[in-house]
C-alpha cells in the first residue's frame, strides 16, 4: 500500500536577524550571528529549510543574582565576580554563540545602580569579547527607560539585541534602535496577541520589523513552561503561514528564569529522590531549554556551563538530518 | 491579504489623458498613494489606449520610479506581456490569462523565467463560465499546467470571476462556492483573487456592496484582491474578516498595520 505524503509545506520564510558588527560592518566584533530564516517547524529538516541553528547565549550578570545557589556560582568560578571575565570565561571555555548581558544592577529594588554604571559594563564586556551582545534590561520599565538608551549609545555601531521593549516602553526602545542601530527584543507576558501588538506598534514608532527578535516571559520547566512552549509554537505556526509579524526568530531566556525556580536551586537534602542538586540545576536549565528549542526559539541564554554543553549536544543531535 | 491597487488604469480618464500626454504626474501621483495606503501589487493597464508595449513600458518605469512595489501587469495580451516584463524591476505579478492553452502556456513560461506570480481566471475564451463546475474546471487546468512547470503554488492566484451583482445575482453565490473549491485543488492551496469592483458595476451602493462581498470572499477563501485601495473602510473590513476567518492572530492594533 502507498503511503500518502504527509509532509507540511509552508508559505512563508521566518525573518533572518543579524546579531552584531565586525569592523567592516562599522563595529568591532569578530564575528556574527544569524538566527531565522525557516520554512519549516523547528529541527523538521526534511520538510523545509533550517538554514541556520538554534544559538545558545552565554548568560552574564552585571552584579551576582542574590538568590542564585552556590552549586551554580562555584560552576561559574570566580570570574563570576566580573562580568568582563565571565563573558571571556562563557566564549573562551564553554563556547558560547553570543554573550546576553542582564543588567540586574540598576533594578531600583536591588542595588539601584546608575545607567552611567550599567554602559561602563556594556564597554567592558564588549572589550573583553568579541562576539556578539545581548543587552537585557532590569525589567524596571522606567529604569530601563533610563538606562537602555545609555548602553545603547555606549555599544553603538555593534549591531546587539537589546531588550525588552514592552508595550510600556516601545516608543523609547524603537528611537534607540533606530539611532543606534540596533535590534530588539519585542517582550510579552505569555500572550501572544500581546507579543504581535508590540511588533505592530514598534512598527507604528517607525522601528523596521524584520529588526525584532520575538520573546515571551520564559517560564522554567514546572512554572508555566507548557503555556510558553505552545505559544513559541503557535507564533511560528502563524509566522510560516504568512503573518509578517509573527514570522520572526524567537529567544527565550531560559538560564534567566531557570535558577529562580527551587527545582534548580534546592538543596540536596530538600527532598528524598530529587538527587544531588548540582547535577539537578544544570539538567532543569538544560531541559527547558531543549523544549524551548523544540518549539521555535532560535537563541537560548544559558548560565550553567554544563547545561551550555548539554545544550549544545541537543542541538547538534537534533540537527542531524540537516 | 494581498492587495493589488486598481487605480493606474486607463479606464480612469486622469490616466488615460496622462498616457496619451505622456504626462507621468497622474500615474506618480497615484502610485505613491496606493503605496502608502497599504498596497501589496499596483496594477498597471494600458488598456485599449494602445495596442504599444512600449507604452505599457513607459507607464511601468513612471510607477517604478516612484514606488518599491512589484508591478501587476495588466493585459492579456502575450505580446506585450513579454516586453513589458523585461521593464519591472522586481517580479511582477501577471494578470491575467484563462485556461486556454494558446495564452495559458506562454504566460506560465514567462512566468517561470522570469520569476513571476499569475493570475488565472476561471473562463477560456469562450467567455466566463455560468456554472461552478465549470469554473472549477478551468482553475483545475490551470493548476495543473502550473504544477507541471514545477512552479510553486503560492505565485498562482485563480480568480473566479466576479460578475455584477445588478445583472447576474446568482453568481454571487457560484462565485463563493467555487473560491472554496479552488483551496481544495492542491496543499499548499494557490491564492484565490477577484476582481473585486466588478460586484458593484453600474450599482448604486458600490461601496457598500464592493466591502459587503469581500468579506464574504474572505470567508470563502479568497486572500487576494483588486481593489480601491483607498477606500480604508474596504481596507478595514477586509483587515477584520482575515482575523475572523482565523487567518492572523488577534492584536489590539491589528487596524495600524
Amino acid at each position: 500500500m502507498q503511503l500518502v505524503d504527509v509532509k507540511e509545506k509552508w508559505t512563508n520564510r521566518i525573518n533572518t536577524v543579524t546579531i552584531g558588527a565586525t569592523a567592516a560592518e562599522g563595529g568591532t566584533r569578530g564575528k556574527t550571528v544569524t538566527v531565522g530564516g525557516e520554512t519549516t517547524l523547528p529541527m523538521l529538516t526534511f520538510e523545509g529549510e533550517i538554514p541556520n541553528r538554534p544559538v545558545i547565549a552565554g548568560l552574564v550578570v552585571d552584579i551576582v543574582p542574590p538568590e542564585w545557589p552556590d552549586t551554580l556560582k562555584n560552576a561559574i568560578g570566580p570570574e563570576i565576580a566580573s562580568p568582563a571575565e565571565w563573558a571571556k570565561k562563557a566564549v573562551r571555555d564553554w563556547n558560547v554563540d553570543l554573550i546576553c548581558l542582564k543588567l540586574l544592577g540598576p533594578d531600583p529594588l536591588g542595588q539601584n545602580l546608575s545607567a552611567e554604571h550599567a554602559a561602563n559594563t556594556v564597554k567592558a564586556v564588549l572589550k573583553a569579547v568579541d562576539v556578539p551582545l545581548i543587552i537585557w534590561g532590569c525589567g524596571d520599565m522606567e529604569k530601563d527607560s533610563v538606562v537602555l538608551p545609555e548602553c545603547s549609545q555606549a555599544a553603538r555601531g555593534e549591531n546587539c539585541l537589546i531588550g525588552p521593549a514592552t508595550e510600556k516602553n516601545y516608543r523609547t526602545l524603537g528611537a534607540i534602535g533606530k539611532a543606534d542601530k540596533h535590534k530588539l527584543i519585542g517582550e510579552a507576558p505569555v500572550d501572544i496577541n500581546i507579543a504581535k501588538q508590540i511588533n505592530i506598534l514598534l512598527q507604528d514608532a517607525g522601528f523596521n520589523v524584520n529588526d525584532i527578535v520575538m520573546c515571551q516571559v520564559t517560564a522554567a520547566l514546572g512554572y508555566g513552561f507548557d503555556y510558553v512552549f505552545t505559544i513559541f509554537e503557535r507564533v511560528r505556526i502563524a509566522g510560516l503561514k504568512g503573518d509578517k509579524h509573527m514570522a520572526l526568530p524567537q529567544i527565550a531566556n531560559v538560564g534567566w528564569e531557570t535558577w529562580k525556580v527551587k527545582e534548580a536551586c534546592a538543596d540536596d537534602d530538600i527532598l528524598p529522590g530529587w538527587g544531588k542538586s548540582a547535577q539537578r540545576g544544570p539538567r532543569w536549565e538544560a531541559a527547558t531549554a531543549a523544549g524551548y528549542i523544540q518549539a521555535g526559539a532560535d537563541i537560548v541564554t544559558l548560565a550553567h556551563p554544563e547545561a551550555i554543553a548539554i545544550t549544545k549536544q541537543t542541538i547538534s543531535e537534533l540537527m542531524k538530518g540537516d | 491579504m494581498i492587495i493589488i491597487g486598481e487605480r493606474i488604469n486607463t479606464g480612469f480618464k486622469d490616466i488615460k489623458q496622462a498616457v496619451m500626454d505622456k504626462n507621468p504626474a497622474p500615474l506618480q501621483e497615484w502610485a505613491k498613494t496606493q503605496t502608502a495606503a497599504g498596497a501589496n501589487y499596483l496594477d498597471v493597464n494600458l488598456g485599449a489606449v494602445s495596442g504599444k508595449p512600449e507604452d505599457m513600458i513607459w507607464m511601468i518605469e513612471q510607477v517604478q520610479a516612484v514606488s518599491e512595489l512589484p508591478i501587476s501587469i495588466d493585459t492579456n495580451k502575450v505580446f506585450i506581456l513579454k516586453e513589458a516584463i523585461k521593464a519591472c524591476k522586481k517580479p511582477p505579478l501577471l494578470n491575467s490569462t484563462t485556461c486556454d492553452p494558446v495564452k495559458l502556456n506562454p504566460f506560465i513560461e514567462i512566468a517561470k523565467e522570469y520569476g513571476a506570480s499569475m493570475i488565472g481566471l476561471a473562463m477560456d475564451e469562450s467567455g466566463s463560465p455560468k456554472e461552478v463546475s465549470r469554473r472549477v474546471e478551468c482553475a483545475g487546468l490551470i493548476a495543473a499546467a502550473w504544477m507541471e512547470a514545477e512552479l510553486p503554488m503560492e505565485r498562482l492566484f485563480l480568480d473566479p470571476i466576479v460578475m455584477p451583482i445588478k445583472f447576474m445575482q446568482e453568481q454571487g453565490n457560484d462565485f463563493l462556492e467555487a473560491a472554496r473549491q479552488f483551496k481544495m485543488l492542491s496543499d499548499p492551496p494557490p491564492h484565490i483573487s477577484c476582481g473585486l469592483s466588478n460586484i458593484s458595476s453600474k450599482a448604486t451602493e458600490k461601496k457598500l456592496l464592493n466591502r459587503t462581498f469581500l468579506v464574504m470572499a474572505i470567508a470563502a477563501g479568497v486572500d487576494a484582491a483588486i481593489v480601491d485601495v483607498m477606500d480604508t473602510d474596504l481596507l478595514n473590513a477586509a483587515k477584520t474578516a482575515e482575523l475572523l476567518a482565523n487567518r492572523e492572530i488577534y492584536a489590539d492594533a491589528y487596524l495600524q498595520k
